[in-house]
């Protein structure tokens, strides 16, 4: 009986994934400090490029290979597909965890703004000098994009589990991926021509940090659901058996739902 | 035993040295390695502390000279030199909270034994778990770079303090500080995974027939910790991520003059740091249940309330975190609901201590090495507990704030009672792990050598607390001299048993005697690890476990 596997769980071989991806990271980091910092002479991105080619290649070989488990039609039982979805949902929590830190950080200035007195509370939200972006303008529309998305993603997904009409399935992701694309596109225009900088008030950090780690999530997440539309297109998923496209479609709404929260708060209320 | 005979096979271990632990797949392989690469890290940590003690033996400034640092003292002229020392209390701390107790317990004891216990196979993600501990290791290196490359003062590493506050942590120069926040990142990285790991697991991968309220309690504090490291540390990588950019990018997030604010930073670190300290001290629960279970000879007393205080010590966690910031100028508001909140904790940690105490009453003990680090254990976390409820009180805490009195408890609950349920899961599990015994009565010597020095070590410092002696301060006036003196005496002894404890597991190791038996204790060591040969095999629970295999229990 040794060496029989004899349940529905998935046991692993040995993969140097696992190190290559520390020592990337080790040296990406590392590099990230020698080309940031300005206490170093000389800047350079040299080092941090290797780590994050590193990086992205351990990334690329570990999702092929989980795409190979999935698709062999052996590793990925019903069992363990449980596994990975709780295994997702917990890792959208970090996230919306993470976001906590930049919501707090912003609702403590809204709320509490430092003037010149400080520490007393006797300054103003906007800061003075601050001239923010009109809410019902370029951002609304972004809302409006982000929110059709996330509709084109949920009819991607009804046209697989429902109706199993693959066809539909693959026009839904174009959709989601390109209106992805056009906010990216907007926010980036939005930013260039902004009256405030990252640095100098506090509102541009926040502003900035907040919208921005916000639209990195929008730059995975349409990468995320590229790659099932890809998968999609090469026969992958079946009614019955996708997690990764499952995935890829609540990051998405995750993503969406931060947004909301950054328009209502960071865009009107914060305005 | 019968269950040996199902769960252990024959089979001969193939794999090489590098595949079995550079590339492993393996919980029991990386649970191993969690636990050699935190007692290597803990070894570099404790020398600072010693470091340290020696330079508070006496008045005056011997030792961290910026003529160079000296480990003796000589009549030469020494000119004290602040940035070391507050290296060393940098250093020793973000050590210690990241890079030892969470590996050793959460890493360590939590990979190998949660599976184990419930007879789970291996973890849900076998090749994301070593991912975990790569990234910790990745996190170490960077500690490391962080520690050697220029810091403040014109010197090397940062000396800001565990908690890197602004706005010293975003004004300290030269770029070790960047490398400590990323090594920061890196190891709540590899937490988080952890976590998800270890949640998904539990969830997903019981045995059959293991309900939740089945599950052993060991099993359960590490499912309860991975949910604070999963809620807690995204925070604090949001927090040191803003650090990050105050730094580099000229953002305002702590900086009054750009209309932010440092206090902000210290919510924020708090909101992750109050959970940290209930990440830390779980699993050790956890294991001290089995260990006074098994040696009391007698289930454990209170299953479910134990679980259920386990839970409320998770949730009430997340909703104190400013009673470490009393003196910051909140509202009288504020201050009494984080004093109540507070307080209201004592209740389950109370529940848990009054079960372990219920657990022992008319049990036959037997004064095994674990039970001693268990007794130990309780002694400790009560002293550190009750000064807990001192330091509670706002008011009270006006006149602790920042002195010795506070490194006293979080030393008597943390370096006390989370190190003492190390030390108790090591002695516990040695055989289990390593196939080997060690010798009785070097566990007792260890325990001894390490209570009294501990002890030593650390009650005079609520004296010094109270005399007013701040903390963090590399000299003081002739008035503290006596106390500080002994309380170096106990860190030297401290330090003798740490060092005696690595011989005896080399020794052990590399000439103790074999363990032949798969339950090496007695029937009241119960759960599912008690059932496989020692060491386990390779892969276990190939076939999964029986109900009446590990359900003893009547019904909850």
């Amino acid at each position: 009986m040794a060496h029989e596997k004899n349940h529905d769980f998935h046991i692993l071989a040995p993969s140097w994934l696992p190190l290559m991806a520390a020592v990337s990271g080790f040296i990406m980091l590392f590099g990230a400090v020698i080309w940031m910092s300005p206490n170093i002479e000389n800047n350079h991105p040299w080092i941090f490029l290797v780590g994050l080619a590193g990086t992205l290649y351990v990334m690329f070989a570990w999702w092929a290979e989980m795409v190979k488990e999935g698709q062999n039609g052996v590793d990925h039982t019903p069992v363990v597909r449980i596994g990975l979805r709780t295994g997702f949902i917990l890792f959208v929590m970090s996230e919306v965890m993470f976001f906590v830190a930049w919501f707090w950080a912003f609702f403590k200035n809204a709320m509490y703004p430092m003037g010149p007195d400080s520490p007393a509370i006797d300054g103003v939200w906007p800061p003075v000098g601050i001239e923010t972006f009109d809410p019902f303008h370029l951002p609304l529309i972004n809302t409006l994009i982000l929110l059709c998305s996330g509709a084109a993603c949920t009819w991607a997904h009804h046209a697989l589990a429902h109706e199993n009409n693959r066809k539909d399935m693959i026009n839904g992701l174009l959709i989601a991926v390109l209106l992805g694309l056009i906010f990216t596109f907007f926010q980036g225009y939005e930013y260039s021509h902004a009256t405030f900088g990252l640095g100098g008030s506090v509102y541009g950090g926040v502003f900035y940090m907040a919208t921005g780690f916000h639209g990195f999530h929008v730059i995975v997440g349409t990468i995320f659901l590229f790659v099932c539309m890809m998968r999609a297109k090469a026969g992958h998923f079946t009614q019955e058996h996708h997690v990764g496209f499952e995935a890829a479609a609540w990051y998405w709404h995750f993503v969406d739902v931060v947004w909301l929260f950054l328009f209502a708060a960071v865009y009107i209320w914060g305005a | 035993m019968a269950d040996a005979a199902i769960h252990g096979d024959e089979h001969h271990d193939e794999r090489d040295f590098i595949t079995r632990w550079f590339m492993s797949t393996n919980h029991k392989d990386i649970g191993i390695l969690y636990l050699i690469a935190a007692a290597l890290v803990g070894l570099i940590s404790v020398i600072f502390t010693v470091y340290m003690r020696l330079e508070l033996h006496e008045p005056g400034v011997q030792y961290m000279c910026l003529e160079g640092a000296r480990f003796f003292a000589t009549d030469e002229l020494c000119t004290p030199n602040g940035h070391l020392w507050n290296v060393m209390i940098t250093y020793h701390g973000v050590l210690m909270m990241f890079f030892v107790v969470i590996p050793a317990l959460f890493g360590g004891f939590g990979n190998y034994f949660m599976p184990l216990q419930i007879g789970a196979p291996d973890m849900a993600f076998p090749r994301m778990n070593n991912l975990s501990f790569w990234l910790f290791i990745a996190g170490v290196a960077l500690g490391v770079a962080s520690l050697l490359a220029p810091g403040g003062n014109g010197q090397s590493g940062s000396g800001v303090g565990w908690v890197l506050y602004p706005p010293l942590s975003t004004s300290e120069g030269g770029y070790s500080m960047d490398l400590a926040i990323f090594a920061v990142h890196v190891s709540g990285a590899s937490s988080i995974l952890g976590a998800i790991n270890i949640i998904t697991t539990f969830l997903n991968m019981r045995a059959p027939g293991m309900t939740m309220f089945k599950v052993p309690l060991f099993a359960w504090s590490i499912f309860i910790t991975a949910w604070l490291i999963l809620l807690a540390l995204p925070v604090l990588a949001g927090a040191i991520t803003m650090l990050l950019m105050d730094r580099n990018f000229g953002t305002g997030f702590f900086q009054p003059g750009q209309g932010g604010d440092p206090i902000l930073y210290q919510h924020i670190l708090w909101f992750f740091g109050h959970p940290e300290v209930y990440i830390i001290i779980l699993p050790g629960f956890g294991i001290i249940s089995h260990v006074i279970a098994t040696f009391s000879r007698k289930p454990v007393f209170g299953y479910l309330p134990m679980v259920w205080a386990l839970i409320a010590i998770g949730v009430l966690g997340f909703v104190v975190w400013a009673h470490h910031m009393y003196t910051v100028g909140m509202s009288l508001s504020q201050q009494s609901y984080f004093m109540m909140a507070t307080m209201v904790i004592a209740v389950p940690t109370g529940v848990k201590i009054f079960s372990w105490i219920a657990t022992m009453w008319g049990g036959s003990i037997e004064f095994k090495a674990p039970m001693m680090w268990a007794f130990g254990f309780l002694f400790l976390f009560t002293v550190g507990g009750v000064t807990g409820v001192v330091l509670s009180q706002a008011g009270m805490d006006r006149l602790y704030h920042d002195t010795y009195y506070v490194v006293a408890h979080f030393h008597y609950v943390m370096s006390l009672g989370a190190i003492f349920c190390i030390f108790a899961g090591i002695y516990f599990y040695f055989g289990k792990m390593t196939g080997k015994k060690y010798p009785e009565w070097a566990g007792h010597v260890h325990f001894w050598m390490m209570f009294i020095g501990a002890n030593l070590t650390f009650f005079p410092q609520h004296f010094l607390g109270r005399q007013g002696m701040p903390r963090r301060y590399i000299d003081y006036p002739e008035a503290f001299a006596y106390w500080n003196e002994i309380s170096s005496y106990g860190a030297y002894l401290s330090f003798a048993s740490f060092l005696f404890f690595l011989g005896v597991m080399f020794y052990s190791l590399l000439w103790g005697k074999k363990e032949t038996e798969a339950n090496y204790w007695n029937e009241y060591a119960d759960t599912l690890e008690w059932t496989l040969p020692s060491p386990p095999p390779e892969h276990t629970f190939e076939i999964l476990p029986k109900q009446e295999e590990w359900d003893r229990s009547h019904s909850h």
